[in-house]
């Protein structure tokens, strides 16, 4: 018996689960067009790599992510490429995203499939790259690429390989069938994940009110060493955080990752595609979809296509669309409501609940909050709840912040008992999404700031080195001109005992002394900026000038097309006419000197 | 179609605050009740005149403020006011005293403090330290006589007319001082025993005025039973009185002895339905152990070398000062943390 641990909190909704476990998984079959979101999981979205018109193989890869956090995208059945374009795509917001539109040819007819024999003998770099072209993302909750999950930062050993197989929310039974109908298949993908990762101890966690379940991944893992840990049923087990707690002791800390702590969480269903990917070379293109609540008739588990519209699930569970009143994508914890049934199944959805009006009934109108403390009773996570809403609601979110908002998981188990229907976890969300703006916000003007602060230094620098480099030029003057004279009046004095040589000699003594009040000029400068001072580019310093010009004629346009109007922002004309005849003014400057420099420049090159 | 547009969680299985405050009122009734028996018609008439005022007062203060008074009259909390305030005055108290005590906890304590959720301090004991400072006589003469072996105990209609009526001078044969004030103040002069062979302490430990705690320690455990309240205030709270009184009383001869700070006074109603009062008391679990403990030390000390002999009020709103520093100090850990983050923020430099 593996010992188990207890959360602080939680609570135990009404499981409505018998609804969905009546039927066995039916296939949903092939829908008239199939949209592909192009981001499906965390990370970066993918990029298409077929084009219109394009006739593309069942498990063919249609996008990817070349850059960054990702896995790619596989075609779910043979079929034509009808468009790639922004359409309705799974989302709380409800907003829209590029998506493939595939239109199914009907002969679902596969890329040939290369099974890998014995996954033993590749490296482990091998699988994990298998696992990310068969475009495998977590299926249980948030979608980690599961290549980069399965790859732990080097300094953490997993020792703890927990397969998630609670399945706390209510309605959903998505695992629950995987794990009645796929048993063999979600050790083989374990057995896999635990060959990657050489973990001490393999457990699979499931609640104890999945017996049909529990008894097949029994008989399934038998002669084996992996646990099977069946938990008491209590919402959010299936949390990773808590389900760790509980399966280990342990809690992860906050901010960490379970790795931190030696653990590895991941979802049954990503341990079937992961089987499926090595020992059948299918890439994941479906997955099982659980549609109920008491507005379709025969609600049930669907093995469906990625891609496949919620509506054609719907329809194939006898949705009655007068009943519906609220539709859910996820559980009624922690799901989202769906603004149009137009959206896809994607990687991460397991659930859509058709709910009638009594079913998920409006919650009644908000009353104060009495500091009842209920819900730091069920809170998993041990916060203070209502004190976060204080904070949040007053937009106190420095304390919000210091009272660990940031730990708050949203399970909704303090909305679920809170007796003044106050929606606690709205308020959390909003809370965290203020703070979040706060900190780009500020970012942003750090970083303004800085710039800012750079280029004055940088603008002040270049005035320095301009005026000390004059001085230079007027001190070699000044020295070569006093050298002529003191010359001119020794070849007077001497009169006629110059000789060609000695001339000579003079030029080059000059030319040597210029030379070197160059150098000396130029030593304070950056080495990079030497041959730009050496050779200035006239062509751009004139381009400058030429737009500084115009600028400057723009604005005195509009100055007096301002003055015409009596427009109240003549006085910001008028001081940007004003910078900008400064502006062409430096400009002038700056060409002036660059073709004096040019000028002399022949001399110096001849002298080294 | 159109779809309703919801937070999550969809679901809810809450138990309203009006169900909360019904079942804090159900859990007083034993209370009540032994009152009822021991002392007469008076607390049941308090009861009744002070809840239906503080309805009355929440109602034209709402009606006041442009709020929704039917849905806020519907959760309760009004009643739950004039009720405890009904069972702690006394019960000869006359009406215009009662009626103070219950308008300024409704009016002042509470909807001008912002309403329900957003009073300091607990309403009903407000209410009560206001009436028991202002009117020290009529608070500290109205209490009744243990009535159960009296012949002589006023009938339903005597009582009304004793807290109808503006005159109280018919109610001195009926009166006396309540336990803990007659042992304050015999006790200096005498011995224990001299002092206990008074009436009103009967042969148990105060006549009557057990059995009123004991009703109301009954609807208290219901309460905690039912997870209206978690144990921690009034555990917090008895261990505060009883270690104090363990510590300094162990001489009955000079102070009060432990049976009489627990059953002889408000101590159990006060424990369970008084400090428990979520608005104003601490949130957190530790926080609610140092909140009741302090209620129970500052009983102790008030009534022992303080002028007033129950203390249960000014206790209370002592602790109810001191609510905000217990939950700076008080958070609990959060999961995945090392310790909690005590304390106010600092504040980020640059």
């Amino acid at each position: 018996m593996t010992q188990l641990w207890d959360f602080t909190g939680g609570i135990h909704p009404a499981e409505n689960k018998h609804q969905s476990t009546a039927r066995p998984i039916r296939d949903a079959g092939i829908p008239d067009s199939l949209v592909l979101p192009l981001q499906q999981h965390i990370g970066e979205p993918a990029t298409a790599i077929v084009s219109v018109g394009e006739r593309v193989l069942k498990g063919q890869k249609i996008a990817d992510v070349s850059n960054g956090l990702g896995v790619p995208v596989h075609a779910p059945t043979s079929g034509i490429i009808e468009n790639i374009a922004e359409l309705p795509v799974p989302h709380p917001s409800g907003m829209n995203d590029w998506c493939i539109t595939l239109r199914p040819d009907g002969e679902d007819q596969w890329i040939p499939l290369e099974p890998t024999r014995d996954y033993r003998n590749l490296e482990r770099g091998q699988v994990l790259e298998l696992i990310r072209d068969g475009g495998i993302s977590g299926m249980g909750g948030a979608g980690f690429p599961t290549n980069i999950k399965l790859r732990p930062p080097r300094d953490r050993k997993v020792d703890t390989l927990i397969l998630n197989g609670a399945e706390c929310e209510p309605y959903i039974t998505a695992d629950d069938m995987t794990m009645r109908e796929q048993a063999d298949e979600i050790v083989a993908g374990l057995k896999v994940m635990a060959w990657i990762l050489r973990p001490e101890r393999c457990v699979i966690g499931i609640e104890d009110n999945k017996p049909e379940a529990i008894e097949a991944l029994r008989v399934a893992t038998e002669g084996t060493q992996i646990e099977l840990a069946v938990i008491p049923t209590k919402y959010p087990s299936g949390g990773e955080k808590q389900l760790i707690q509980i399966l280990t002791g342990m809690e992860v800390p906050s901010g960490g990752i379970p790795a931190d702590i030696g653990v590895m969480c991941q979802n049954v269903g990503t341990a079937v595609a992961v089987s499926r990917l090595i020992f059948e070379g299918r890439p994941l293109i479906s997955r099982i979809v659980t549609i109920t609540g008491e507005a379709v008739r025969e609600p049930g588990n669907f093995n469906a296509l990625i891609g496949t519209p919620v509506q054609y699930l719907l329809d194939q569970a006898g949705l009655q669309p007068d009943k519906v009143n609220r539709l859910v994508l996820g559980g009624p914890m922690m799901g989202y409501t769906l603004t149009t049934t137009a959206v896809p199944v994607i990687k991460t959805s397991n659930c859509v609940i058709a709910a009638t009006a009594t079913e998920l009934p409006a919650p009644p109108p908000e009353q104060p909050c009495i500091r009842c403390g209920e819900c730091a009773e069920v809170c998993p996570m041990e916060l203070l709840p209502q004190q976060l809403f204080w904070y949040s609601k007053a937009a106190e979110f420095e304390k919000a912040e210091h009272l660990n908002l940031f730990d708050c998981i949203e399970c909704g188990a303090c909305s679920y008992v809170c007796p003044s229907s106050i929606p606690l976890v709205q308020y959390y969300r909003y809370a965290k999404g203020e703070i979040r703006v706060q900190r780009a916000e500020q970012l942003k003007a750090d970083r303004a700031r800085e710039r800012f602060e750079a280029r004055q230094e940088r603008l002040e620098r270049e005035q320095q080195e301009k005026e000390q480099r004059r001085k230079e030029r007027a001190k070699a003057a000044a020295e070569a001109q006093a050298k002529k004279k003191a010359e001119a009046e020794k070849a007077a004095a001497e009169g006629d005992a110059v000789d060609e040589r000695s001339a000579k000699a003079a030029l080059v003594e000059q030319a040597l002394a210029r030379k070197k009040a160059k150098t000396e000029a130029a030593k304070p400068q950056a080495p990079a900026a030497e041959p730009a001072q050496d050779k200035p580019d006239l062509e751009a310093l004139e381009k400058q000038l030429a737009q500084a010009q115009s600028k400057l004629e723009t604005m005195q346009g509009m100055l007096e097309e301002a003055k015409a109007q009596q427009a109240d922002n003549v006085e910001k004309l008028e001081r940007a006419v004003a910078k900008n005849h400064d502006r062409v003014t430096r400009a002038e400057e700056a060409l002036a000197d660059a073709r004096q420099k040019l000028a002399s420049q022949p001399e110096s090159q001849s002298t080294e | 179609m159109a779809f309703a547009q919801q937070s999550s969680p969809h679901a809810h299985h809450a138990r309203p605050t009006s169900r909360v405050m019904l079942w804090v009122i159900i859990a007083a009734l034993p209370g009540l009740f032994a009152q009822t028996v021991f002392f007469g018609w008076g607390n049941l008439i308090n009861v009744v005149w002070c809840v239906a005022l503080a309805m009355a007062c929440e109602a034209a203060i709402l009606k006041l403020r442009n709020k929704p008074v039917a849905f806020f009259l519907k959760d309760n909390t009004a009643a739950v006011t004039g009720l405890l305030l009904g069972l702690s005055l006394p019960q000869f108290a006359p009406w215009w005293v009662s009626g103070i005590a219950v308008m300024s906890a409704i009016v002042v304590a509470k909807q001008l403090y912002g309403g329900l959720g957003s009073n300091p301090f607990n309403p009903a004991m407000v209410g009560y330290a206001l009436v028991l400072i202002s009117f020290p006589v009529a608070m500290t003469t109205n209490w009744a006589e243990p009535a159960l072996l009296w012949d002589g105990a006023p009938g339903f209609s005597e009582t009304l007319g004793t807290i109808a009526s503006a005159q109280q001078t018919a109610v001195d044969g009926w009166t006396m001082a309540t336990p803990l004030d007659e042992y304050k103040h015999k006790i200096a002069t005498r011995t224990a025993e001299e002092v206990l062979a008074h009436p009103t302490f009967g042969d148990g430990i105060a006549r009557g005025w057990e059995w009123v705690n004991a009703g109301f320690l009954a609807g208290g455990l219901l309460l905690v039973l039912l997870r209206i309240i978690t144990w921690h205030i009034p555990i917090g709270y008895l261990a505060g009185l009883v270690l104090m009184s363990l510590a300094f009383g162990n001489n009955a001869d000079q102070y009060a002895p432990l049976s009489l700070h627990l059953l002889a006074g408000g101590t159990v109603l006060g424990a369970f339905f008084i400090a428990t009062d979520p608005v104003s008391a601490a949130t957190s679990h530790q926080g609610k152990l140092i909140y009741g403990a302090g209620i129970g030390v500052l009983i102790y000390l008030i009534r022992t070398w303080g002028s007033y002999p129950d203390a249960v009020a000014f206790s209370v709103l002592l602790m109810n000062f001191a609510v905000p520093f217990i939950d700076h100090y008080t958070p609990p850990r959060t999961y995945g943390h090392h310790k909690a983050r005590r304390g106010v923020p600092g504040r980020k430099q640059g």
